[in-house]
């Protein structure tokens, strides 16, 4: 076998990351530029003031849905000192092109009726794949904050309040008859968790906020050098697969 | 679509994993014309495993990439006899591969042997603890090989897999001490790679496991430690902790697969043929149901087409071995009512448990320099190396530091009591993801009368064929089993002087989830043993009832091991095919 092909590839590679470095280093705070910017979409008063969305266009969900993911993703996971938030890592972007990939057309899952009630153990057992639950999720979870807070929908809600709606959702407290509000609950966190934790190239983890903030290095793979020293924190921050370094 | 007949061959084998490829390269070296179908796609090392791509979690690591896709054909599942089965409609327990290299493409490398003693279970235990030790709806058997008529393959398959490791004994002499396992079966020659290095975290484990008066030793990996070469004359190169190993291919060269240790050379034989995207639908039998004639499969494009053989080889994935010998009438079905038949019979799981240590920020872990096969391992309290008597259980379970990497989907790990969301679940994620070591519980499980497979009465695959059903839950033995060596283990992590610990252990009475991972190391339901009427399989993996198949794989357990069982499913697979070779093709008929 030749064993020596892919290293040069990947040689290149690593020099290309590094000189890209001088590009996107942003500083001691590492917040990327599109931070400081106004958002097409503010979201409400109180909602997702200080945690703009990104420009992007979302291509699944309509804009009172992208306005529900917004105020969503910033509960799910907020800002503060400590890192970054879902909204300001793109978050929401990524669950937009989740809904548009295999995932949210459960299309590697097996689908086949009959759909019997069963136990949580055994998975999910619906009949919408997952983006059907997330349009009904939404619309439903606003027809309870509606009855709820005064005619409110859930974006117009404090965080408090929001908060007790996701974890209403979340504990069952809170039941529909268009979807699942356990499942559209946990797809949602699944969805938030792996948009913030996943490699930029989809869309989420902006400037790699968070592999930043705990200290994975990403896409480095290959700790040969590092494996032997115990006891020393590895210094090098993260690069991502399209290149970028942080 | 066309029906199309293919020329006759001398073997066909359905599914190219490991079994598969070994087969390949016996079969062809012994001279026959050899056709390997298989299901999914083509794949190798160059282009699907390359760097930077390769490293993906969200691709491979949660979407799955390289394993079954569900969309197809699943399994159903119950607990209990009565109970109305649901499909697996999503991936989570356990993961079967699909595609050339199958589950050698996207497993740890973790490359164990099997104790001695596992290898006639019913009759080590009846002579220890006697017969009433064992409770009566637990149907543990002999496999009916020895270990001694094993160790040869065994040493073959890790020469061919460049696993490294050490010796705890060499030839029935104990090396305490040696970085081995003094508990472990005989070994004719030692590991052909030394041991790969330890993380840090596996090192405290060890430290604080010696202090106790374990016997810590390198897990043995069929993940290259130095540069390697192969006796088929392949190279592999020295694993660079990557952190991307399971459920990932290697980019490295440095996992044993069928692409990285056999296919190279096995793909070049003239009297070889793959063909991808396959899916046999039966194995085809003679009128007297003695004899298979060969199989019938769909091929890319939609055709259906049939390939005649002499000798057929059943190397699919366990579950898919038991299905497709249903779905051909090879064997009789396995009925837990009467407790007669075999086919399906003895379905087993593996155990998981662990305990977290949760250090504070001071140690740095580094979790994502990680060999999916390397780490520390204690096995004191695995098989039957410790007093069941006054415990009332059978089996064990291996403890291990096995930081296979540090991906932060998938492998973060924070203490009990935090927030599964909001600003509490980032400050923990940012506090302990750096600083944590994961200490895991691998542990058996025992076969009972209702744990077994037959065929799904309601939902079928994309074909229209039934899907396999799996009967399935908990047992107190392999519980209390659990919960004794996690317990155990919660007193090792306590000496690593963490700031908490978190310990996960199943309770009695707990239902078989299958959402998380797990594992996926699921055997039986095509048992190997010594009749007809107790299983599927002679001991050289022969089907009693029709001569010419052979079933590879962890489908012949007739209970599971608290090792991961690739190294057997190897060695049984040379086994199997020097028996072929040595004997049945000079008088094809049954063996035993």
């Amino acid at each position: 076998m030749d064993h020596s092909s892919d290293e040069p590839s990947r040689r290149r590679f690593l020099k290309a990351s590094l000189s890209v470095v001088p590009l996107v280093a942003l500083g001691a705070c590492g917040r990327p530029p599109e931070q400081g910017q106004a958002s097409v979409i503010s979201g409400s008063a109180g909602a997702t003031s200080s945690n703009t969305a990104s420009k992007y266009i979302p291509q699944f969900f309509t804009d009172p849905e992208w306005r529900f993911i917004n105020a969503a993703c910033d509960r799910l996971i907020p800002a503060d000192d400590v890192g970054p938030g879902a909204v300001e890592s793109g978050v929401p972007e990524f669950i937009d092109r989740q809904m548009l990939a295999a995932f949210g057309l459960a299309a590697n899952w097996y689908m086949q009726g009959p759909y019997l009630p069963a136990s949580p153990l055994f998975g999910y057992q619906g009949k919408q794949p997952p983006r059907e639950v997330y349009r009904a999720g939404i619309a439903a979870t606003d027809d309870y904050c509606k009855k709820q807070f005064g005619g409110k929908i859930f974006t117009e809600l404090n965080h408090s309040q929001q908060e007790q709606v996701l974890t209403g959702l979340e504990k069952g407290q809170i039941q529909f008859d268009a979807t699942s509000a356990t499942d559209f609950f946990a797809f949602l966190l699944q969805n938030t968790k792996e948009g913030y934790l996943a490699d930029p190239i989809h869309g989420g983890n902006k400037n790699m906020g968070s592999w930043k903030m705990i200290g994975f290095p990403g896409a480095r793979a290959d700790f040969i050098d590092w494996v032997s020293r115990h006891g020393e924190q590895y210094p090098l921050g993260p690069v991502s697969i399209s290149g970028q370094a942080g | 679509m066309a029906h199309i007949k293919k020329k006759p061959v001398d073997a066909v084998i359905i599914g190219f994993g490991w079994t598969g490829a070994i087969m390949g390269m016996e079969l062809t070296d012994a001279g026959l014309d050899v056709v390997a179908l298989e299901r999914g796609e083509n794949r190798d090392t160059n282009p699907d495993f390359a760097y930077p791509r390769i490293a993906d979690e969200l691709t491979y690591g949660m979407r799955y990439k390289l394993f079954q896709n569900l969309a197809t054909e699943t399994v159903s599942v119950r607990h209990a006899i009565g109970d109305t089965a649901v499909p697996y409609r999503q991936l989570g327990s356990f993961l079967p591969g699909n595609g050339v290299g199958g589950a050698g493409v996207h497993w740890n490398g973790a490359h164990w042997r099997v104790l001695p003693e596992e290898l006639r279970l019913r009759s080590h235990v009846i002579e220890r603890y006697g017969k009433s030790f064992i409770p009566s709806n637990m149907t543990i058997q002999d496999f009916g090989v020895s270990y001694e008529e094993l160790e040869p393959y065994f040493s073959f398959f890790e020469r061919v897999a460049g696993v490294s490791g050490k010796a705890g004994n060499l030839n029935g002499e104990i090396m305490l001490n040696s970085g081995g396992n003094p508990l472990e079966g005989f070994r004719s020659t030692e590991f052909p790679l030394p041991p790969l290095a330890d993380v840090y975290g596996a090192s405290l484990f060890a430290k604080a496991a010696t202090e106790l008066g374990y016997h810590p030793f390198s897990m043995p990996a069929a993940n290259a430690s130095q540069p390697y070469t192969n006796p088929y004359g392949v190279q592999m190169g020295p694993c660079n902790f990557c952190g991307f190993c399971e459920r990932f291919g290697c980019y490295n060269y440095s996992k044993a697969s069928p692409q990285t240790t056999i296919l190279p050379v096995l793909l070049k034989r003239p009297n070889f043929e793959l063909r991808a995207q396959s899916q046999v639908m039966k194995i085809n039998l003679a009128s007297d149901g003695k004899r298979a004639t060969g199989v019938t499969y769909i091929d890319a494009q939609g055709n259906t087409v049939e390939q005649p053989a002499d000798l057929v080889i059943l190397s699919a994935f366990q579950m898919h071995n038991v299905r497709m010998l249903l779905l051909s009438g090879i064997g009789k079905p396995y009925d837990p009512i009467t407790g007669k038949g075999v086919v399906g019979k003895n379905y087993a799981y593996q155990m998981m448990g662990g305990v977290s240590a949760f250090f504070n920020e001071d140690v740095p872990i580094n979790p994502f320099i990680g060999a999916g096969g390397g780490g520390q391992i204690i096995d004191d309290l695995n098989g039957d190396h410790f007093d069941h008597g006054p415990l009332g259980f059978i089996g064990g379970a291996y403890v291990m530091v096995n930081q296979s990497g540090g991906r932060p989907i998938q492998q973060m790990s924070v203490p009990p009591g935090t927030p599964a969301w909001g600003a509490g679940w980032k400050h923990a994620i940012k506090k302990h993801y750096g600083h944590t070591v994961n200490i895991a519980t691998h542990g058996s499980v025992m076969s009972y009368r209702d744990a077994y497979f037959d065929l799904d009465p309601t939902y079928r695959d994309a074909y229209g064929q039934p899907l396999l059903r799996m009967t399935f839950d908990w047992h107190d033995n392999d519980i209390r089993m659990s919960q004794y060596v996690t317990g155990k283990t919660a007193d090792i992590a306590r000496a690593m002087k963490p700031e908490s610990i978190g310990i996960n252990v199943k309770k009695l009475g707990d239902h078989y989830d299958v959402r998380p991972y797990q594992t996926t190391h699921t055997v039986g339901g095509a048992i190997m043993g010594e009749r007809p009427d107790s299983s599927v399989l002679n001991k050289y993996l022969q089907s009693w009832d029709v001569h010419n198949v052979f079933v590879m794989g962890a489908s012949a357990f007739p209970q599971n091991i608290g090792y991961n069982p690739t190294g057997l499913v190897g060695a049984l697979a040379y086994w199997s095919a020097n028996a072929i070779r040595e004997r049945y093709l000079k008088n094809p008929g049954p063996l035993v």
